[in-house]
């Protein structure tokens, strides 16, 4: 078989087409974070209420993404959230690292916030944060406020 | 006053009666297609490719034109309301997003369906008209297998290329407009962009989109072709419903497939 004009024009065809699906895999899209599932660890936290926090949100150390939520159980012995975090093997984070649910602006998504502690023994794959602190519930401050404030009018 | 009532009443009967036959007729149309497609992927060289041609190559002009419009103006939109909220960074997710998940694959088949969809009815219509299909039966040559199996993988396999295509030189058209001539800022524009799409939810599911209208607007068309009346009329008719049925099917589908996919969202 000869090689025709027909051939030249398919190729190019479809050497566009699977370059589009690239651009927009590797351009457009975050394919390279979602196939970098190497080297990463798990690390567990219990919440008392973990307000709108996601599968997928980052877990962010200092602002700088270091890992990402992985999965959100209800604990119905304890009663609270168990959060499963997956975090990249290049970081490493002592013991008593606390962990808070904390929001991007006033508005914004939430995301996993960790504050480094001082130990000198670094987290393993499995371990569970004890120190935790859940998320702001704004309702729950606006009615804690507006109790203080009637409770301040009582006393005058 | 009965007559007129029992006459309308036969009518819409004759009209169910006549879609139902006809759906049933498709159904049988579309699994022999895939039932004697072997022959499309023996002599892939020979038939599917000269098809993907047709189909595909012959379409790229109109949809990267049209993409690179649609971008642009989604940009331009996009632009305009979102600065209002102090937020036009946001653009570049805007346009990846729309064109990713709906505009890419819904706009391209729409247009894979007046482009490349009613030639093939056209091109099955003339060659049932003028008997080339009774002279295949009379040699024995199976003309599903030889004319319409070819013609569907071609353009099965060209949409989703098409699309993805659509959807880049959209993205780029995003970008012309709004980094090149407006001035967003080009770091802020990628990378929110790039936090915002998903490869798996959005990109896999553009994709997925793209290839179940493939199948639908070939089919259509290659069937409407198949059943069309061999006469000038008849095929003129058969094109027009073409067009006609593929856009409803891909407009209704993608409202099928966006419940499916998007609900967790």
């Amino acid at each position: 078989m000869d090689r025709t004009l027909l051939d030249l024009w398919v190729g190019i065809f479809v050497a566009i087409g699977i370059a589009a699906l690239f651009v927009l895999a590797l351009k457009v899209g975050n394919a390279g974070t979602t196939f970098n599932t190497g080297a990463t660890y798990h690390v567990n936290a219990e919440f008392d209420n973990i307000g709108g926090l996601k599968v997928r949100a980052p877990v962010k150390s200092a602002g700088v993404v270091v890992g990402r939520v992985e999965d959100i159980q209800f604990d119905s012995k304890k009663f609270t959230a168990r959060v499963t975090m997956k975090i990249d093997k290049r970081y490493e984070f002592p013991k008593d690292t606390s962990v808070s649910i904390l929001t991007s602006g006033l508005l914004g998504e939430q995301y996993v916030g960790l504050d480094a502690g001082g130990d000198s023994d670094m987290l393993k794959d499995g371990d569970t944060l004890k120190l935790t602190q859940s998320a702001v519930v704004l309702e729950k401050l606006i009615g804690q406020f507006l109790y203080n404030k009637a409770a301040e009018g009582g006393s005058k | 006053m009965h007559e007129h009532v029992a006459k309308g009443l036969r009518i819409v009967g004759r009209r169910v009666i006549n879609g139902v036959w006809r759906l049933g007729y498709a159904s049988r149309f579309f699994l022999f297609t895939l039932a004697r497609s072997a022959t499309s992927f023996r002599r892939f060289r020979g038939l599917t490719f000269r098809e993907i041609y047709f189909a595909g190559v012959l379409s790229l002009i109109i949809i990267i034109v049209s993409g690179l419009f649609v971008g642009m103006v989604l940009g331009l939109q996009g632009y305009e309301t979102l600065q209002r909220y102090g937020s036009s960074e946001a653009v570049g997710t805007l346009v990846a997003l729309s064109l990713t998940r709906e505009l890419g694959p819904v706009v391209s088949a729409l247009l894979f369906a007046s482009r490349a969809g009613s030639a093939m009815t056209a091109e099955i219509g003339l060659m049932k008209a003028t008997e080339q299909i009774s002279a295949m039966e009379m040699m024995a040559v199976d003309p599903i297998a030889r004319v319409i199996g070819p013609r569907f993988w071609g353009g099965v396999i060209s949409m989703p290329l098409l699309a993805a295509m659509f959807s880049a030189v959209g993205v780029f058209g995003g970008y012309l407009i709004a980094v090149v001539v407006i001035g967003v800022d080009e770091g802020a524009f990628w990378s929110q962009m790039q936090s915002a799409v998903d490869f798996r939810q959005d990109i896999v599911n553009g994709v997925i989109k793209s290839v179940v209208f493939g199948v639908a607007v070939t089919a259509i068309a290659l069937f409407e072709g198949y059943d069309a009346p061999p006469t000038a009329e008849g095929v003129s008719g058969a094109t027009t419903r073409t067009v006609v049925t593929s856009s409803l099917a891909i407009l209704g589908l993608d409202f099928v497939l966006t419940a499916f996919m998007f609900k967790g969202i």
